[in-house]
């Protein structure tokens, strides 16, 4: 496995030529790829924003955004200014400072998780040691911000919603928790790095999809659920409760539910492909392709290259099933609450411990195939 | 200043996220109209005037899947090391969290039995 692209430490090095300390060039560095993360999920989202319009226009035979820039592809951003400039309004009723904050602890949590999404072999803010781990616990604040702009709304409508919503994220976050410690197991590590290596040995062969084929059902299933995609939209189902916990919500309040919901499915169709999909690999391996060419594979033309590509795969397999997501929005009808709440705890959990144990008795019989 | 490697990055990302959305909120204050009439601030019910409010004694249905989800969740928890270090340990894992995982299952099938996963 080559070491890749090390943008820090090239960048580090150029500043300590220019005299610096290197915890000065690391302080330096730290912002940039934050900012860069942020400005890509907030790109991730418009682009997922006007991909839903479009794609569900042509679920139903309609056209779509069409006016705003060449097909639409601006209408995203037009939302998103409509509703920066539209009024705030907190009902009387409601309780002023947890209604603000509801949405803040909803949408928080979601970017921070951002922080483990690997788009390369150093291409992520950081390596943390817990990594995976970090967007599970990451995840579990999200109901509480849920809970509480129901609760602080004084609404019906929002409250029910708001517990709707907390149930459902507690009920379909251990089989997640669970899929993800079968993964854990066969790349002995938590590092969403050492996840994606584990996995690319052999290009598309290697990936866990083929290893974890039931895991991969239950965590693909479980991440709609922690999205509130549309099997199991029951907390803002709009026939029985208006919008759930956002009935109350208006202008920018509204508007971080929107990007919080969002960020969250482009974070999500991320993990599944780090997890699942290879990560950044390519089907065939670049390393292959560059001993066929004869190429060196740490000269700095081919890293930048394996880099782009790294960065491109990753996009492109988030994407196929933000698209996934999408088509199954317009093609499966809306579960009840006592059959979701069956298919998490009845299904889902007891499936998902077999998963798991029958994963570390394959480890220990083929050390080889499950990671060593 | 920090123990563990890359946790730094984590403080700061914590920083950088939390100020979107204070960003957000301070520029819509700043660009949003505002006006303040009565029928707007009303609660929302359907468009009839509401009938009584949301703070009431109501009975929540979840709080069983609520107390079942910490057994589980803590279960998952004493896992995660498990599952790391498992190459390392062999068959004697394997057997002891297979124990674990049997008196949870039993806690489930429990809980199964008595109707607390059952929404009603």
């Amino acid at each position: 496995m080559s070491a890749g692209l090390d943008l820090e430490f090239s960048f580090s090095q150029v500043l300590q030529g220019l005299g610096l300390t290197p915890q000065l060039a690391h302080l330096l560095w730290l912002p940039l790829p934050m900012l860069l993360v942020l400005v890509a999920a907030v790109i991730g989202v418009l682009v997922t924003v006007w991909l839903e319009r479009k794609i569900s226009a042509a679920a139903q035979q309609r056209i779509g955004p069409e006016y705003a820039g060449a097909l639409g592809i601006l209408q995203p951003m037009a939302d998103g200014l409509k509703l920066l400039v539209k009024e705030d309004v907190i009902p009387a009723k409601a309780d002023g400072m947890l209604f603000t904050l509801g949405p803040v602890l909803v949408l928080v949590p979601v970017i921070l998780s951002w922080l483990i999404v690997p788009f390369g072999q150093n291409l992520l803010i950081s390596n943390v040691g817990v990594g995976v781990f970090l967007w599970i616990a990451l995840s579990s604040i999200q109901p509480i911000g849920l809970l509480m702009s129901g609760y602080a709304s004084n609404n019906k409508y929002s409250l029910l919603g708001g517990l709707r919503a907390a149930a459902q994220s507690i009920s379909y976050e251990i089989p997640l928790a669970l899929s993800v410690l079968a993964v854990v197991m066969m790349s002995n590590s938590l590092s969403t790095i050492d996840i994606v290596d584990q996995q690319n040995g052999a290009g598309l062969l290697s990936w866990n999809v083929w290893r974890q084929p039931v895991g991969f059902v239950i965590f693909w299933i479980c991440v709609l659920a922690e999205c509130e995609r549309l099997p199991f939209d029951l907390p803002e189902a709009e026939e029985e409760l208006v919008a759930g916990y956002q009935t109350e919500y208006a202008g920018m309040k509204f508007a971080l539910f929107y990007l919080g919901s969002y960020i969250n499915l482009v974070l999500s169709a991320l993990l599944v492909s780090v997890l699942y999909l290879g990560g950044w690999g390519f089907p065939i391996p670049v390393e292959w392709m560059a001993s066929w060419l004869g190429q060196e594979v740490d000269t700095p033309v081919i890293q930048v290259f394996t880099a782009s590509i790294g960065i491109s795969m990753t996009i492109l397999k988030a994407y196929l099933l933000v698209f996934l997501a999408i088509l199954l929005r317009w093609t499966t009808p809306r579960v009840r609450i006592d059959q979701l709440l069956d298919l998490g705890w009845k299904f889902l959990l007891p499936i998902s411990l077999v998963n798991l144990l029958a994963t570390a008795a394959l480890k220990l019989v083929f050390p080889v195939a499950f990671g060593g | 200043m920090f123990a563990l490697q890359g946790y730094d990055a984590f403080l700061g990302f914590l920083l950088i996220s939390a100020a979107v959305p204070v960003l957000a909120l301070v520029t819509n204050k700043i660009l949003a109209p505002q006006s303040r009439s009565g029928e707007r601030v009303l609660t929302y019910e359907s468009g009839m005037e509401p009938i009584g409010g949301a703070w009431i004694q109501f009975n929540i249905r979840y709080y069983m899947f609520a107390l079942v989800f910490v057994i589980f969740d803590v279960e998952t928890v004493f896992l995660y090391p498990w599952a790391v270090a498992f190459h390392r340990l062999g068959l004697l894992a394997f057997i002891e969290a297979l124990i674990f995982i049997a008196i949870l299952v039993v806690a489930l099938a429990y809980a199964w039995r008595k109707g607390a996963l059952e929404w009603s």
